[in-house]
This record gives structure tokens, C-alpha cells and sequence, in this order.
């Protein structure tokens, strides 16, 4: 093609689309002179072009186009009459540029019909009066309009030349190309990592270092160059409303937030069309029409709203309307017509799960097949679209009040980080994004994979996983059913396991598109070549959850906001509790998160000896622990236990019954004197017993932790308790918390030093001698030598006190030494401690 | 067109005892297979997938896509290299020949009792001293959709 000619079709394409975005608000203000000086200018350009270039036919009505702008541009009010007519001028110039970038040369035909209403108009004979109750603002503000928009003109022209300056104009193929060379850097330079790897001693070791930086550093930049703002898929969709809005009669107002939202653009290509059709769906079923919206109470006008941030590795797009929402006895009713789902079937389903039927295929509501909506591409092609690049769509309706489109989509498609792992002897990638954990099960260790009937499940956390085996989606014969890993994976609100031979490392891998003969796959989403130079199949968590029955999902659905809820309890400072009875019928309580498990075991494996119950576990003894004297243990079938387990060393705690698991607030609101009970709280409306596992632990093995006394008392004061192990950070903080002392729990020395200087006030500090990085001894010397926390008294936790460490201590600076589990001794120490700061005060 | 002085190279090979063709202008290149990795789940005729020289390549068990009986190992050894839109294939063969010149009026029109398969790839015969050698037609080797669709 002419250098000149595509120079002209770029250009004018960006021009295009920048003015289809001000249009629409041409339309609403047509009076507003900066948007009339924006258009005039674009027509003006493109006549001028193609004068130069012996366009002829575009010259022709680009300038009678301009004719008319011009008499705008010097004050004649613009009419709707006249609006409509400049947007279907500018379709039509679309459809000439159109027919020119694939022809290379101008379509025949005439335009003289436009040509003549517009020289029509500019002469001022078509200009029929306008609506009375505007015209007056119109001629009023028409020619002041003119005037700022002169004025208006200046300064945008100014900020263009500038960002002109700035940037340079680089082909998509550039950076296509420069995007696959990196690509192949990195798949080279993870071969080369691959051969140094088998040599420890190599001279290679640190320049590959340094290459594998400067490599980082190039992908990302390269990626950087390839992201574009979510925008640039937005602009369309103003005008696509507005059409839509005349066509329905309806009235619809388009928000966009955050449209400077950068992704790839790749990404952006796939999701521009997917977004467009759920903005058509939102106005064509979502919005009512402006009768039926006044007759529900609402605004006249609709209102839909795009909405797009980043999240993690992901690009979040919202698209909300407030229209009358999922109707879902409609919804039910078509998925019986359609066959998708028998009456029973849906009758025990929830509204959500009716909802995501609009998702499947051959699935529409509108009664009547619109042109805008009913065109074939239905929900299921959204659907398939957004996920076939790895994303995610949800909706949440709520009836006569809206709709909201949830589409989570990953920043780039190029490189990801995969779990490489093992099937039946051949290897496949995972992406990470998708895996929430690993879990090994079978053999000795602590999860077993048990089964309901023939479906394999796995006990996790005291909850069901359904479990796939990874070869047998992929038929590739059996291996071993009872043992091996479990790949923890979530898709959209189902958790899964996938069961593999093992699992290798992980990688970061350039994701190659599958070979279009193997695209129907489903379970597979691309290709890879690893370190190693050989080729894997990336695994598409979503095809193979296809692969779980449909009750196994649902299952999983059921589940997921279990597996959450320690992140809600970070959040909203509440504590799930596991509920249990033993010995009395009132109930009792531990954090969930200090239990390591919860276990059935035959009673006919538990032993006696030396007067203690033990039970062989994961290859040890596990010593069983009453919580009361009188709590029998069952004589036959399973015994419930709870497994408390720390540094490699576990002990079983033999209840009843185990009840519920709850998220509440630990608010221990009577302090109890009895061993093993740390006090009393409210739990879901019943008064429970807070057991103090910490008062076991030292049962189990005597030497769990050494025991020093002290003793002594104070009043409410903050304590700072610093220690590594969340396991006693759950376990001190509700016992300083009960014995009337505010607590900040760290987990290390560094955030323990954030935290004194964020001026919060802390009386005392109470810190684990060993942690990783800063230990007790290093942050008490911090503590020491910054002014403001020298003086704060420091009470160390250790598990063994020696003489030395006492000696160390007292240099470093700590006030007491307390051995880690020695509860009352803690407590004394903090009063002790207290009590001296309230005689210095 | 069938003008006896147009000649045209061909690289041969053979797949299951039979003996086909290729335009060498199709053919990319020649390798022997070296380490391929199976696709779970894929249809009997697509072999595996490999690393060439940094980019992926699909193989395509010919003997396997055209229905012919195999008689050597389980997966033939060589593979003809062939670019097809963006992408890269392998054609598996048991051996590959010797490039030949031939004249494009020498070509003949299929038999019409050719296998129905065969034939639908088939892009016409030559009659060589002591055996037939089929020249296929690539892309109509590669469109494996149109047969699962018929399937």
C-alpha cells in the first residue's frame, strides 16, 4: 500500500475513534465548542488529505461537512436534527476509509444525498425550529459556546504537540515481534540456568545471574510497552449505546471509571469484544425502558456503569447496570424449555447457581430475538471468550435493582508462572494463579485420600476436596490411587484437587498457543518449552474441572468461603473457632487455626502405656490427652481428636463430639482459674469454655518447654508480643488479652520495630528469643539504641534457658526471661513488669 | 497446464510401505525425531508435540491420518517439516527419499476406485519404474477438522 495512503488510514482511524467517544456528548451539549472545534477539525484534515491524495469522493463530502460545521462553528445552534446528521456523515466517511484500506482506492458511489441535506442545512432552509424549551438556552449560549471553544481549541492543540514530542509511533507487529524475541530470551536463558544448575561449581554462575536480571528487566519492559489503558476498548462502546438508546427508546447514561487501566494489549484485543456484548445485553435486557423505570420508582434514565482496576496479576472490569436485574423464574423456566436442567434439578439450586445458566449454551431469555442482544452470540461465547485467556466471569443480580458482570482477566498472556508436575510419567504445566496449595496425600503422611462410593475425595482442613486424577482426565492409564500429590486448584467458586505423581518445580513459562489441530482440547490451554528444551502441555484448570461431576462441584462451591475464612478473619478481626464438646455439655472452643487437624482414629489402635493413651501417627507416638479427668475414651469405632502439632511433635486431644466450626469474635469475657481453661466467651449465642491448649502441650511432653516461675500483679496496659510462630501467637495473644492487657501480635523483629515506631503506644514488649532475620537478642539492641523505645521493658520467651542465654540477655537489655510455655509464669512476668512501670510513673 | 517441459521437485518418502510426495517448495525441512512429548486426549493421527530448534511443532502420524496399515514401529522415525499458516508441522514418515524431478504432465488424475481417504488428499499420481508415488496436497493433509466434522 502507499506509504502516504496508510500514513492517511492511521491517522484518521485514531482521529475517528478519539471523536466517536465526544459524540455522544456532542449530542448531549451541542453547543459545546471545544467537542464541534474537535470534529470540524478532523473533517477539516481529512478534506484537506484527500484533496492531496485524489480522494475525491471523500473530498466532496468532507466538504460540505464542513461547510455546516463551520456555520456551528460561527453560532448557528445545533439541532438534533443536526446531530444526527453529523454522525451519519461520519459513518459514512468510516465506511468510504473502510472500503479505502481494503481496496486501496476510494468505493464508486455518490453521497450526494448527505451532501445535499448538509449544504441544506448550512444554508439554513432545513433547519427546522428547534424544541421550544431548549432553543432559547441554544440561542443564548451558542455563540459563547463558539467563543470558548476558539479559546478551548488552543491549549489541547499545545498538549498534543508536547505528547507528540514524547513519543514515538511504533507498529503492533514491532512489538509483536519484540515481544516473541524475549520470549525465546527467556526460554534460553532458563535452559542455561537448567545447565548450571547440574554444575555447582561454575564460572558461568554470576554473569547468568546477571543476564537472568537483565532478561527480567527486558520482559517487563517489553510487557510495559505492550500495555495499553482498557479505554482504548471502551471508546466504541458511547456511541454504541447511544444507538442502541434511540433504537430501544430507552435512556441510558454510560459511566466509565478507570479507563486509563493499563493492560496487554493482546489481552485487550480478546476482551474488546466479549465487554461490548455485555454492554449491549445490560442496555438491551438489563435497563427498562424510561415508562417502566418512572413506574419502579427510578430515575428516568438507566444507568450503566464500566468500572476497571488492578488486581494482583489480574485487570477487574465491572459492568453494573441498574435495571431490573436477573429475573430468575424466567431463567428457570428456559433452562427447563432448553433442557439444560429438570424442574427437581433446579428446584434445590440456588439463585446464584440459576443465574450462571444464562452462561450456557443456546441460553437466551429475551423473549423476542432483538437485533441488538439475540444476534446467536450468546452469554456462552462471553463466557468461553473470557476464559479461553485465562479470566473469569461472574454476575451478582439483585431483582428490580441491578446487574453487576465480574471479569477478572490476567494482565498478559505471554509469561506465567507454572507448577510443573508429574502423570503417568509425562510432564504438564499448571499455572500458578490457579493453585491455591499442594498437599501430599497417602503413604504415612497426614492426609489420606479417602472415598464416597467411587468419587475421591480428600479431607482438608475438616473439609471434602473433590479430588480428580490428573491421569485419568488425561487417559493415560492408572498409577497410584492411593498416594501422591494433590494439586489444591480454584476456579471461578469450585476448589478442586488434581492428583499427580509428584510435582517438579516451578518455572516461568512462555506460553505458546496450542496448534490450532489441537485447540479443541479442552483441557489443555497452550504449549511450552522448558528449561530442559523439551515440549509440555499447559494444563486449562477450567477444562479440566469439567472433568469433576456435577455434584462433586457442587460440593466444592458449598466449600469455598470455608477456605477463605481465615483471610475474613485477618480482615474483620474475628477468629474461627472450632466447636467441640468433651466431658461436660457445654461447649468448648479453640482457635481453628491452632489445630493442626482434626483425625478419626479406630479405638482399637490406641495404647496404654505407663498410664498414658498413645496412638501411633504419621510414624510416632502421639500421646492422647483428656481435656477434664472424666472424658472417657470411646471403646470401639472412631475416637474424634483433635491434633495439635508443633516443631515436628504432635499430641491428640480427645473429644466428644466436634460441633461447628464459627467466625466470631474472641472476646474472653470471664477469666477462668481452672488448668486448661483459659476463660469464657459468647460463641454464637452460647456461653463456651476457651480451652487453653497451651496447658496441654507441657502434659503431653514434660519437656515441651522448660518451666521457670516468677510471680507477681498489675493493671491494663499495651503489650507488643513478637514471635515467628503464628502457632504461639494464636495461643499467647487470648491469654495476655485475658488477663486484661491490650495486644499487638508481630510476626517478626522488623514489624515488631514498624510497630514501636508508628507512635502506637506500647507499655511492654514481649518477644520470642529465636525467630529468623531479627531475633529477640538483635531487636532488643534495636529497641535499645532508638530513642523513644530504650526504655519500653522487654521479657523474652525462650525455650531453653541457659545460664548463657540469661547472661546474653541481661546485656542485650531484657528485663525477664520466661520459657515459652510457662503460662502463669508469663502472665506474673507482664504484671511484674507493669507493676514497675506504675511506680516509675 | 499439462506442459511435458514443466518440471517440478519433489521430496519423496515413504509412510506404511506406500510412497508419496511433496512439492519441495512445501517442505521446510527434514528431521529425525528426537524427543516428542504425547498430547493427552488428541486423536490417533496427531503423534505428539516437539521443539525444533525453538519453535513447536504438531506431528502428524500420516500413516495414522490417511487409515494406512502400519507395518513398522509404532512411531516412524522421520519427520517432514512443513509451515502451514503460522505453524509448524511434522509429517511422520518412515523414511524419507530422494528428491526427484518430474514433469507436470506426467502427473495423472487420481484412480477413481483410490481409497476415499487417499484420495481426498491426493493431489495425483506418478507412475515411477516400479511403483506409484502419490503427491499430496498439504493443506488438504492438515485439514483434520473436516474429517472429524464427517466422523
Amino acid at each position: 500500500m502507499d506509504e502516504l495512503l496508510r500514513d492517511f488510514l492511521t491517522e484518521t482511524g485514531e482521529s475517528l475513534d478519539l471523536v466517536d467517544a465526544q459524540l455522544v456528548r456532542f449530542e448531549q451539549e451541542p453547543n459545546n465548542g471545544a467537542i464541534l472545534g474537535n470534529i470540524f477539525r478532523l473533517v477539516h484534515t481529512i478534506k484537506g488529505t484527500c484533496g492531496f491524495l485524489g480522494l475525491s469522493r471523500l473530498e466532496t463530502l468532507t466538504h460540505a461537512a464542513e461547510t455546516l460545521m463551520g456555520k456551528f462553528r460561527d453560532g448557528m445552534p445545533v439541532t438534533a436534527e443536526a446531530v444526527t446528521l453529523i454522525l451519519s456523515t461520519i459513518d459514512r466517511i468510516k465506511t468510504i476509509l473502510d472500503e479505502l484500506e481494503a481496496k486501496q482506492q476510494e468505493p464508486a458511489g455518490s453521497d450526494a444525498d448527505l451532501i445535499e441535506q448538509l449544504a441544506g442545512m448550512a444554508r439554513g432552509d432545513a433547519a427546522r425550529p428547534p424544541p421550544l424549551q431548549k432553543s432559547a438556552a441554544q440561542d443564548a449560549g451558542a455563540p459563547h459556546d463558539a467563543a470558548v471553544a476558539a479559546e478551548a481549541e488552543k491549549p489541547a492543540a499545545e498538549t498534543n504537540e508536547k505528547l507528540a514530542s514524547h513519543s514515538i509511533r511504533v507498529s503492533v507487529d514491532t512489538l509483536d515481534r519484540l515481544m516473541t524475541t524475549v520470549s525465546e530470551l527467556v526460554l534460553t536463558r532458563n535452559q542455561l540456568l537448567e545447565i548450571v544448575r547440574k554444575h555447582e561449581e561454575s564460572d558461568f554462575k554470576v554473569p547468568l545471574q546477571r543476564l537472568s536480571n537483565v532478561t527480567a528487566e527486558l520482559q517487563e519492559g517489553v510487557m510495559k510497552t505492550r500495555m495499553q489503558p482498557i479505554g482504548n476498548a471502551w471508546q466504541k462502546l458511547p456511541r454504541i449505546v447511544r444507538d442502541l438508546c434511540a433504537e430501544l427508546g430507552k435512556e441510558i447514561e454510560l459511566e466509565m471509571n478507570g479507563a486509563e487501566t493499563e493492560l496487554d494489549r493482546q489481552v485487550l484485543e480478546l476482551v474488546r469484544d466479549p465487554l461490548t456484548h455485555l454492554v449491549r445485553n445490560c442496555a438491551d435486557h438489563g435497563i427498562e425502558s424510561p415508562t417502566a423505570r418512572i413506574a419502579a420508582g427510578k430515575p428516568r434514565s438507566g444507568t450503566i456503569r464500566l468500572t476497571a482496576y488492578h488486581q494482583g496479576g489480574h485487570i477487574i472490569i465491572e459492568i453494573a447496570d441498574d435495571g431490573r436485574g436477573l429475573d430468575t423464574a424466567r431463567i428457570k423456566a428456559k433452562a427447563v424449555e432448553v433442557g439444560l436442567a429438570g424442574e427437581t434439578e433446579l428446584a434445590g439450586k440456588s439463585d446464584v447457581d440459576i443465574c450462571n445458566f444464562i452462561f450456557a449454551p443456546g441460553f437466551s431469555t429475551a423473549a423476542a430475538v432483538t437485533s441488538i442482544s439475540g444476534r446467536g452470540v450468546g452469554m456462552d461465547v462471553v463466557r468461553s471468550n473470557i476464559e479461553q485467556i485465562g479470566g473469569t466471569v461472574d454476575l451478582k443480580t439483585v431483582a428490580g435493582a441491578g446487574t453487576i458482570f465480574t471479569i477478572k482477566i490476567p494482565l498478559t498472556l505471554a509469561i506465567v508462572s507454572a507448577l510443573i508436575v508429574a502423570a503417568a510419567g509425562e510432564r504438564f504445566a499448571i499455572p500458578q494463579l490457579s493453585v491455591l496449595e499442594l498437599v501430599r496425600a497417602g503413604g504415612s503422611g497426614e492426609h489420606r485420600i479417602e472415598r464416597i462410593k467411587d468419587t475421591p475425595v480428600l479431607r482438608l482442613r475438616n473439609k471434602l476436596l473433590p479430588l480428580l486424577y490428573l491421569n485419568e482426565v488425561f487417559k493415560l492409564g492408572d498409577s497410584d490411587r492411593e498416594s501422591g500429590f494433590v494439586v489444591v486448584i480454584q476456579v471461578g467458586n469450585q476448589v478442586f484437587g488434581a492428583v499427580v505423581d509428584g510435582v517438579l518445580h516451578t518455572e516461568e513459562i512462555v506460553i505458546k498457543p496450542m496448534s490450532s489441530k489441537l485447540r479443541h482440547l479442552a483441557v489443555f490451554s497452550g504449549t511450552t518449552i522448558l528449561g530442559d528444551g523439551s515440549v509440555i502441555m499447559i494444563v486449562d484448570p477450567n477444562g479440566v474441572s469439567q472433568a469433576l461431576g456435577r455434584a462433586a462441584a457442587q460440593a466444592a462451591q458449598a466449600e469455598t468461603p470455608e477456605l477463605t475464612q481465615s483471610e475474613q478473619a485477618a480482615a474483620d478481626d474475628t477468629v474461627s473457632l472450632l466447636v467441640f464438646r468433651a466431658g461436660s455439655q457445654r461447649p468448648k472452643a479453640v482457635p481453628l487455626s491452632l489445630v493442626t487437624r482434626l483425625e478419626e482414629i479406630d479405638c482399637r489402635h490406641i495404647e496404654i502405656s505407663d498410664g498414658r493413651h498413645l496412638v501411633q501417627y504419621r510414624g510416632q507416638l502421639m500421646p492422647l490427652l483428656r481435656i477434664d479427668g472424666e472424658t472417657g475414651l470411646k471403646n470401639e469405632g472412631a475416637q474424634p481428636i483433635l491434633v495439635f502439632s508443633d516443631h515436628g511433635r504432635s499430641m491428640g486431644l480427645v473429644v466428644d463430639e466436634i460441633v461447628d466450626i464459627v467466625e466470631d469474635k474472641l472476646d474472653i469475657e470471664v477469666t477462668s482459674d481452672r488448668p486448661g481453661v483459659l476463660g469464657y466467651a459468647v460463641v454464637k449465642g452460647n456461653t463456651t469454655e476457651i480451652v487453653d491448649v497451651g496447658h496441654f502441650l507441657p502434659q503431653a511432653f514434660e519437656d515441651w518447654f522448660r518451666r521457670r516461675d516468677a510471680a507477681k500483679a498489675g493493671p491494663a496496659r499495651t503489650v507488643l508480643l513478637v514471635d515467628d510462630s503464628p502457632f504461639f501467637r494464636e495461643m499467647l495473644a487470648p491469654l495476655i488479652k485475658a488477663a486484661g492487657y491490650q495486644v499487638v501480635a508481630v510476626g517478626s523483629g522488623a514489624d515488631a520495630m514498624a510497630a514501636l515506631k508508628s507512635g502506637n503506644r506500647v507499655d511492654l514488649v514481649v518477644t520470642d528469643v529465636e525467630m529468623p532475620d531479627m531475633d529477640g537478642f538483635a531487636l532488643a539492641q534495636a529497641m535499645r539504641s532508638t530513642p523513644g523505645t530504650a526504655a519500653i521493658p522487654i521479657i523474652a520467651l525462650a525455650a531453653m534457658v541457659s545460664d548463657e542465654t540469661i547472661e546474653r540477655g541481661r546485656a542485650v537489655g531484657f528485663h525477664d526471661f520466661v520459657a515459652k510455655f510457662d503460662r502463669p509464669g508469663l502472665i506474673a512476668a507482664i504484671k511484674e513488669q507493669s507493676a514497675d512501670l506504675n511506680r516509675a510513673a | 497446464m499439462n506442459d511435458n517441459t514443466n518440471i517440478a521437485e519433489y521430496v519423496t518418502f515413504t509412510a506404511a510401505g506406500q510412497m508419496f510426495a511433496l512439492p519441495i517448495e512445501r517442505v521446510q525441512d527434514v528431521f529425525k525425531l528426537a524427543r516428542m512429548t504425547r498430547v493427552p486426549l488428541a486423536g490417533p493421527e496427531i503423534a505428539g508435540v516437539l521443539n525444533l530448534r525453538g519453535r513447536i511443532v504438531t506431528a502428524i502420524h500420516l500413516g495414522n491420518r490417511l487409515d494406512l496399515q502400519s507395518s513398522g514401529q509404532a512411531t516412524p522415525p522421520m519427520a517432514i517439516g512443513i509451515e502451514f499458516g503460522a505453524e509448524s508441522f511434522g509429517l511422520l514418515v518412515d523414511a524419507v527419499g530422494e528428491v526427484l524431478k518430474l514433469a507436470d504432465g506426467e502427473r495423472e488424475a487420481n484412480p477413481i476406485n483410490l481409497d476415499r481417504k487417499l484420495a481426498r488428499v491426493s493431489a495425483g499420481v506418478f507412475r515411477l519404474d516400479g511403483q506409484l508415488l502419490v503427491v499430496l496436497d498439504v493443506d488438504r493433509v492438515l485439514d483434520l477438522d473436516v474429517e472429524a466434522a464427517a466422523a
